[in-house]
């Protein structure tokens, strides 16, 4: 596929088997009203928001049910309208318990935010634009949930000059951005042309993996004007990894310990765009998102619209249930999501899939020793030496480690799924990071 | 020949002896002066380097006792006797100290506690913790059984029994290093003379406990009505009051409804059961589709 | 919600027997296996040219070597408890290799002394496969060749039986150092051709240079091998001899002569490239080649013994801990550390 500009190639990535076809064709379904949401507090990365509902509360759809703990922070809201139950446990989808808010529904479902619609943006400060998405509690939502308006408020000293659009999509078996692109083409150039308003850019890329083409035809007709450019991608793991698609895109680089600021650059998913085109124009703020909940034991793979508080256990009924055994259950995809052990754990901002996999299909982790075939360092893209650094941290060498740059690892999985031995690699380097996390702490605790 | 080989084995003589001189020369003169009391110190020292004391080695600490006069008792890995005579060799009594042991406040064995997945990762309880849930047991607040803490022990005194770690109070010498490692902060050291335990960390609602453990605390108090003076509540957790710590009898005494109240031999003996189920496998098989 | 489950008759994924790891949650299918199944066909041309040459000796020595070194690595996991590990076929491929090293005249105890050597010391002692620092099969060659010397240059010309000390290739450049006229004859074309197709006197599968090369074509398509360290191994010793032919032509014969007789074929291929034995970088897999094959070039050319492609294997296997350490490769975005500090300038860059 032709490309509109110059692209480059990052180093290494892998070609899982992608698994989208059961349910890239299949249209996206508003998941029918549940009696009762429990709402996870904490959805966002930094500080945890503090609830501001009483039990026996009556809320609308829409309404503020915990503000933010700080300035790198997101507030929560209702799903539907109803009345406020306990403060509930639900199991985390990083593991633990985390304490979510118990809505019932009242069935009627009526709006009730106390967001005014800003219909004419264009027109309009970019500070009221900028607060309007810190109130709708919007967050990146292709996995790492970091609150929008940070990443829209680089600090003056950081010229950014490109807004990059996430639209890749690299995660095997993921069909939630596809189909948002598709159906709601419109609303993700809007957010996107108003994140270019506040950033004050006119240079505006949406990368897009090419195994979309219906994806990128519909955008290609409407992009020119909101101002974006559509650049298709080669399909490679992690292409939507944020330093692989600013390099993809821009030959920019960002330096090891970096941000994407700091070559100029602001990167959202396509989701938060349109999230933010609704918390403008609509004054909605953000209380469902389009996720995919597929596996090849899902009765019916496909993309759902969930509000957030559902749990998998309802996610999986819509789609009809389980017809083979499943031996996982992901949130996210096959490459960076998280394993469960219940079904209670429920959708949040960040939950982009719900991923089922048989026996046969998911990884088998030994404890075999390296075998340094080096497949994992020709294919890291980060370009570690994923091998002979798990070696460092098996004899708890963390120091050597992070003279390795462990800590650079995003933990993409690619070396892992190379692995000829398969060793757990990912689980190495997490621990790894911890220790050295730890450790950092601990000397700043000294200093101070 | 000959000749030959006695030459060569001349110069080899030679340039050894000359060496040897040499180094000996630079042993001597740049020898460090050491105090032979620090030497006598470091001797009576178990010499374990186990860092209990605080210090970077036996060594170092011996250094301190003689030139900082750092008190022996510090180290927990000393016996009372080797204590006097360190006492003999400083001129300086040893302060008093109890003898401690770690205690894994756990009884949950992979046979005796609820599974909720099977764990297929690096087998180390650290490393586990970082996984999503931890681990493949349903409580979040017990023991992994990965043997962090066996790993950790210099002196050996912790055992897997059944995917739960069991102390030998005959062999720990109370360093604390597995009190450090332990992913859930389930170790505490206590006095040795301590004969029952409560073997639960959960933090569970009471009703769950249940679910997951045979052996769980519920928190109904009814040890704590027996003697309010030896059992007592610590952070939401029923403890023995270790300042004032029962009789082994008083297990029977109470009846504790779960037995999680447990004398400490009659808990190691437990764990040492015979599993009734198999334990789970690190790496599982795969199992057979289910046919629809 | 339960009811409503029960009620539509929907099955749901059972808790308690869901699998928890990390990601990643798919691999690519590949195991230690699949990769030691694939340097087995790999080795087959080599393999067959070896039965092809030398016949039943072939077989023979074949035959003992694989058995050995499996039986070798079976008892060692059953004496020391640990999970049988013949199933990754490694012990096959070393007692494949080590047996198309030995000449064709090995008797059997020798075919046992290198495979035990090679599986047990220098593999299973350090810790098994991934742990071992020397290739196994190169260090049980060397093994032999320092302790069991008259066997292990009982040459015979191929497909004959009569056994003639000294009438390989290399044995011929010491038999006629000092005539260039007769340098010159030895690096012939016919004289060259013989060697490729490998139809002269050596180890069982060293000597044909077109089935080795066949197999690690192979290897590299497969991508099994760095193809960096035959590559660089072979520079080397081409340029190497090179040079040292053109500057003194009665000392050793052109470079093709070099490349083409003795181990240099089978070493730069299968042995050299021995994953667990050499670097992890590209670069220090060119570095890795180049110093095997100055090693090699002067074992050969000044040395006291004809060959030396697998001591300077052995050599190099214990550099490699530097090389690696030398050879690091810079992560992604290693090279804007400065840059980044200055950020970009509105319009700099479009
Ligand atoms: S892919 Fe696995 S076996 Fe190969 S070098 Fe990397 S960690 Fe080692
Ligand atoms: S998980 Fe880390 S080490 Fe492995 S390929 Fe990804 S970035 Fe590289
Ligand atoms: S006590 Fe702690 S460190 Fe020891 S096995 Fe249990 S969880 Fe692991
Ligand atoms: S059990 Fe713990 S405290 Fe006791 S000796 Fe071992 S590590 Fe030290």
């Amino acid at each position: 596929m032709n490309s509109p500009i110059r692209t480059w190639r990052f180093h290494g990535g892998v070609h899982p088997a992608d698994g989208k076809a059961l349910s890239n064709s299949v249209p996206a379904q508003r998941a029918p009203l549940l009696e009762r949401y429990t709402v996870a507090i904490q959805q966002n990365i930094g500080a945890p928001p503090k609830p501001v509902v009483q039990k026996g509360d009556t809320v609308k759809k829409g309404q503020l049910i915990a503000e933010p703990g700080g300035f790198v922070s997101a507030p929560v809201h209702a799903p539907t309208s109803g009345t406020v139950g306990d403060i509930v446990e639900v199991p985390g989808a990083n593991g633990g318990a985390i304490p979510a808010i118990e809505i019932i529904s009242d069935g009627k479902d009526e709006w009730g935010s106390g967001l005014d619609p800003i219909p004419n943006w264009k027109n309009t400060d970019r500070e009221i634009l900028k607060k309007r998405i810190a109130d709708a509690g919007i967050v990146g939502m292709g996995g790492a949930a970091f609150p929008t308006h940070v990443k829209l408020s680089p600090p003056p000293e950081k010229v950014i000059d490109t807004l990059i659009l996430n639209g890749a999509e690299c995660e095997p078996y993921l069909t939630a951005d596809h189909r948002l692109m598709l159906e709601r083409t419109e609303a993700v150039l809007e957010g996107a042309a108003i994140a270019a308003k506040i950033l004050r850019v006119d240079r505006v890329f949406l990368g897009i993996e090419e195994n979309k083409p219906d994806a990128i035809a519909a955008l290609n007709e409407k992009a020119g004007q909101y101002g974006v450019t559509v650049v298709p991608l080669h399909v490679r793991y992690p292409q939507g990894g944020e330093k692989q698609l600013i390099y993809a895109l821009t030959g920019r680089s960002v330096a090891t310990g970096g941000l994407p600021m700091d070559v100029g650059c602001v990167v959202q998913n396509v989701g938060s765009c349109a999230a933010i085109r609704d918390a403008v124009v609509e004054g909605h703020p953000l209380i469902e998102r389009y996720t995919t909940v597929t596996g090849t034991p899902v009765a019916n793979p496909g993309t759902w619209i969930l509000r957030f508080g559902t749990t998998v256990e309802q996610a999986l009924t819509f789609a009809g249930g389980v017809k083979a055994r499943a031996a996982k259950v992901i949130m996210g995809g096959p490459m960076m999501g998280f394993a469960q052990t219940s079904l209670g754990v429920t959708v949040t901002k960040n939950s982009s899939g719900i991923l089922l996999l048989q026996w046969k299909e998911t990884a088998e982790y030994t404890s075999n020793p390296c075998i340094r075939c080096g497949r994992c360092v020709r294919a890291c893209p980060m370009k570690l030496l994923p091998g002979p650094v798990s070696v460092m941290v098996e004899s708890e060498n963390y120091d050597e480690a992070e003279k390795n740059y462990v800590m650079d690892c995003m933990e993409c999985g690619v070396c892992t799924f190379v692995c000829p031995a398969k060793r757990p690699l990912v689980q190495h380097f997490r621990r790894a990071k911890a220790e050295i996390n730890a450790k950092r702490r601990a000397a700043k605790a000294k200093q101070a | 020949m000959l000749i030959t080989i006695l030459v060569s084995a001349g110069v080899v003589a030679a340039v050894g002896l000359i060496l040897g001189a040499l180094i000996g020369f630079t042993a001597k003169k740049f020898e460090v002066q050491t105090d032979p009391k620090i030497e006598a110190v470091q001797e009576l020292l178990p010499g374990a380097n186990c860092g209990g004391c605080g210090y970077a080695g036996c060594a170092d600490f011996a250094s301190a006792i003689v030139t900082k006069g750092a008190d022996p008792s510090g180290c927990s890995a000393c016996s009372d006797a080797m204590l006097a005579k360190i006492a003999e060799v400083t001129g300086k009594a040893a302060g008093k100290k109890e003898k401690m042991t770690a205690v894994v406040f756990c009884s949950g064995s992979f046979s005796r506690s609820a599974r909720a997945a099977d764990y297929n990762g690096i087998l180390d309880c650290r490393s586990a913790s970082i996984v999503a849930g931890g681990g493949g047991k349903a409580c979040r607040f017990g023991c992994l059984g990965y043997g962090s803490c066996a790993r950790a022990c210099p002196f050996g005194a912790i055992e897997i029994r059944d995917g739960l770690a069991v102390v030998h109070p005959e062999l720990c010498r109370a360093c604390g290093k597995c009190v450090n490692v332990c992913p859930r902060k389930l170790i505490r050291l206590v006095p040795a003379s301590a004969p029952i335990h409560v073997y639960c960390n959960s933090l569970e609602k009471p009703a769950k406990r249940r679910k997951f453990c045979k052996n769980p605390c519920l928190a109904c108090k009814k040890c704590i009505r027996t003697d309010e003076n030896h059992m007592q509540m610590q952070a939401g957790l029923v403890r023995v009051n270790y300042s004032n710590p029962p009789e082994a009898s008083f297990v029977e005494q109470v009846k504790c409804p779960t037995g999680a109240l447990q004398v400490e031999e009659i808990h190691r003996k437990i764990a040492a059961l015979k599993p009734v189920e198999p334990a789970p496998k690190a790496a599982p098989a795969p199992k057979k589709e289910e046919s629809k | 919600m339960s009811e409503e489950i029960e009620k539509n008759n929907i099955a749901l994924p059972e808790p308690g027997s869901l699998v928890l790891s990390t990601s990643p949650h798919v691999q690519d299918g590949d195991s230690i296996a699949r990769i030691m199944a694939k340097v087995l066909i790999c080795l087959l041309p080599a393999v067959a040219a070896s039965i092809w040459f030398f016949r039943f000796d072939a077989v023979r020595i074949l035959v003992y070597c694989a058995s050995f070194c499996i039986f070798a690595e079976y008892g060692w996991t059953l004496a020391t408890r640990q999970a049988a590990t013949i199933g990754d076929y490694s012990a096959l491929v070393t007692g494949v290799i080590l047996a198309l090293n030995l000449p064709p005249g090995a008797p059997w105890w020798l075919c046992l002394i290198g495979s035990v050597f090679a599986i047990i010391v220098v593999k299973e002692l350090f810790g098994g496969l991934g742990q071992n620092p020397f290739n196994p099969a190169a260090a049980a060659r060397v093994a032999l060749l320092v302790g069991f010397a008259g066997p292990m240059t009982q040459w015979a010309a191929p497909a004959t039986g009569s056994l003639v000390s000294g009438a390989t290739p290399l044995g011929a450049i010491h038999a006629v150092q000092g005539s260039a006229d007769a340098m010159a004859q030895l690096g012939a074309p016919d004289n060259l051709m013989k060697l490729f197709l490998g139809n002269v006197g050596g180890s069982i599968g060293e000597t044909s240079a077109l089935a080795i090369l066949i197999g690690g074509l192979g290897l590299m398509a497969f991508r099994l091998i760095k193809w960096q360290i035959p590559l660089a191994m072979i520079a080397t010793i081409f340029v190497f001899t090179g040079i040292v032919h053109l500057a003194a032509p009665g000392l050793t014969p052109g470079p093709l002569y070099h490349i083409l007789s003795g181990g240099v074929m089978i070493g730069a291929f299968f042995m050299a490239t021995d994953m667990v034995t050499s670097p992890i970088t590209p670069l220090g897999a060119l570095v890795f080649g180049g110093v095997i094959g100055v090693l090699t070039c002067i074992i050969r050319i000044w040395g006291a013994y004809p060959e030396g492609v697998s001591f300077s294997i052995v050599i190099a296997n214990a550099l490699v801990p530097l090389i690696d350490r030398m050879c690091y490769i810079r992560p992604f975005g290693w090279h804007s550390h400065s840059v980044s500090a200055l950020n970009i300038r509105r319009g700099e860059i479009k």
